[in-house]
């Protein structure tokens, strides 16, 4: 069973239509027990960081998170979340990955980032079978930095960590759940860890 | 480096595709999920929807028929056709649309794009603005290019970016259904003008017209219906094309 984070954000439909899409049985939930007991979990989502902070601390869930074991996955905001801090609303965040989670700073470029972007230097199982400069789709103005923990890097402007793992948690900037064939084996290779 | 999009557009009414289609493999044209799909292993990097139906037997079918689409389609798509109101938007939204376009129902009530994006994200709202030059001027019309209003191209696309808009689709009704190419040099200047993406729309007839309305013209994103629906110009061959002209696209 894999657990999908209720916290009130939009977003939870394409990320289960995707899991059912590669035929998993996944449950969307809140619930501090179901989380703990999965077998993966996943925390997408959309939204602006601080609010999505306060949702998550509202629920329990923050500690609940820090302490899982299992393979995580954030996607998007997710991967933000789990991130040090973040400048979009001065969020202190769940700190699992020491990045920090920055705006674009280009004046030359489009904000949001949005549409479909290349993902190099590929580390970890996450992206067995899958090319380097393969193609995923991003919608955002915020990224985290790039640091040791990154396995993966996109270019916009500046390199950011188009993907990060610490452990059992990994973290997506991109949304796999809409990056066609490349983000369902991206999704796979998460399910099969 | 970030992809120029290729983005093909399907009408739907009573939750059927309208346009004839020329794919051979395809048995069941007629399937709007079916031609999403195909559309996508093409290579397609979003899908738009739009909702022709006039009646609301129709307006409910389509609701229904964006469910299917979120469950079976893997990449992006964007519904439209006849959103009024920030509960339209919700219930597409809840459906699993990725975006809606909003065009008509903006130009009269420009709160519009303001509420769903402040609700929803401005990811999730894009303006789409049908112009036609008149004296030299570019006029915003409605109603599918029926209704003339008082509203400049330039200064109303850069309103609907200051409320939120996500992305500006632009058509010059001048051009849509005459496959001799876009009016370049005004996706140029509006691109330039914007801080957000501008997808262009109507008028493509030659593989060359889409590098140059994304080259000369600056847009962001290219969108068409006929030359794919009727197997003019395959997706695939326009992709290999493009990336021939050194514009970057997904392959």
């Amino acid at each position: 069973m894999i657990a999908v984070i209720d916290y009130d954000t939009g977003n939870l439909r394409s990320v289960a239509n995707a899991l059912g899409r590669l035929g998993a049985e996944y449950k969307i939930t809140a619930d501090t027990k179901e989380i703990r007991s999965a077998d993966r979990v996943l925390l997408p989502g959309v939204g602006e960081a601080s609010t999505a902070m306060q949702k998550l601390r509202e629920r329990g869930l923050v500690e609940v998170i820090r302490s899982l074991t299992q393979p995580v996955l954030g996607i998007c905001i997710g991967v933000q979340l789990l991130c040090r801090r973040s400048e979009e609303g001065k969020a202190e965040c769940i700190g699992i990955f020491d990045n920090e989670v920055k705006k674009f700073r280009t004046h030359e470029l489009k904000i949001p980032h949005m549409g479909w972007n290349s993902i190099e230097q590929l580390k970890s199982p996450l992206f067995d079978g899958i090319d380097e400069g393969s193609y995923v789709y991003y919608v955002h103005s915020f990224a985290p930095t790039v640091n040791a923990d990154t396995i993966a890097v996109t270019t916009y402007g500046e390199a950011f960590s188009a993907a990060i793992r610490r452990d059992n948690f990994f973290g997506t900037q991109f949304h796999p759940e809409k990056s066609a064939s490349v983000g369902e084996h991206i999704l796979q290779n998460f399910l099969r860890l | 480096m970030l992809a120029k999009r290729i983005i093909p557009c399907l009408d739907i009414k009573e939750g059927q595709t309208v346009k004839g289609i020329n794919f051979l493999e395809l048995r069941d044209v007629g399937d709007p999920v079916a031609l999403g799909k195909r559309y996508a292993e093409d290579g397609a990097d979003e899908l738009v929807y739009l909702d022709i139906s006039a009646s609301m037997e129709g307006r409910k079918t389509f609701a229904e028929l964006v469910t299917r689409i979120a469950a079976n389609i893997n990449i992006p798509f964007t519904v439209g056709g006849g959103i009024a109101s920030i509960e339209d938007a919700g219930r597409l939204l809840t459906a699993g649309a990725d975006k809606v376009t909003v065009n008509s129902a903006a130009v009269n009530n420009p709160d519009l794009i303001s509420e769903i994006a402040s609700k929803y994200g401005s990811q999730f709202v894009v303006v789409a603005i049908d112009a036609k030059q008149i004296d030299g001027v570019w006029r915003i019309t409605t109603h599918g290019g029926h209704r003339l209003t008082e509203k400049e191209l330039f200064s109303w696309a850069r309103e609907a970016q200051e409320r939120g808009a996500g992305e500006i689709l632009f058509t010059s009704m001048d051009h849509d259904g005459t496959k001799n190419g876009y009016p370049c040099e005004t996706y140029a200047r509006l691109s330039q003008m914007l801080s957000i993406p501008v997808i262009a729309s109507g008028g493509a007839g030659t593989v060359q017209h889409i590098a140059d309305v994304l080259t000369k013209g600056c847009a962001d994103a290219a969108l068409a219906a006929s030359i794919f629906h009727y197997g003019e110009i395959p997706i695939p061959y326009l992709k290999q094309e493009l990336n021939k002209m050194h514009i970057p696209v997904r392959l």
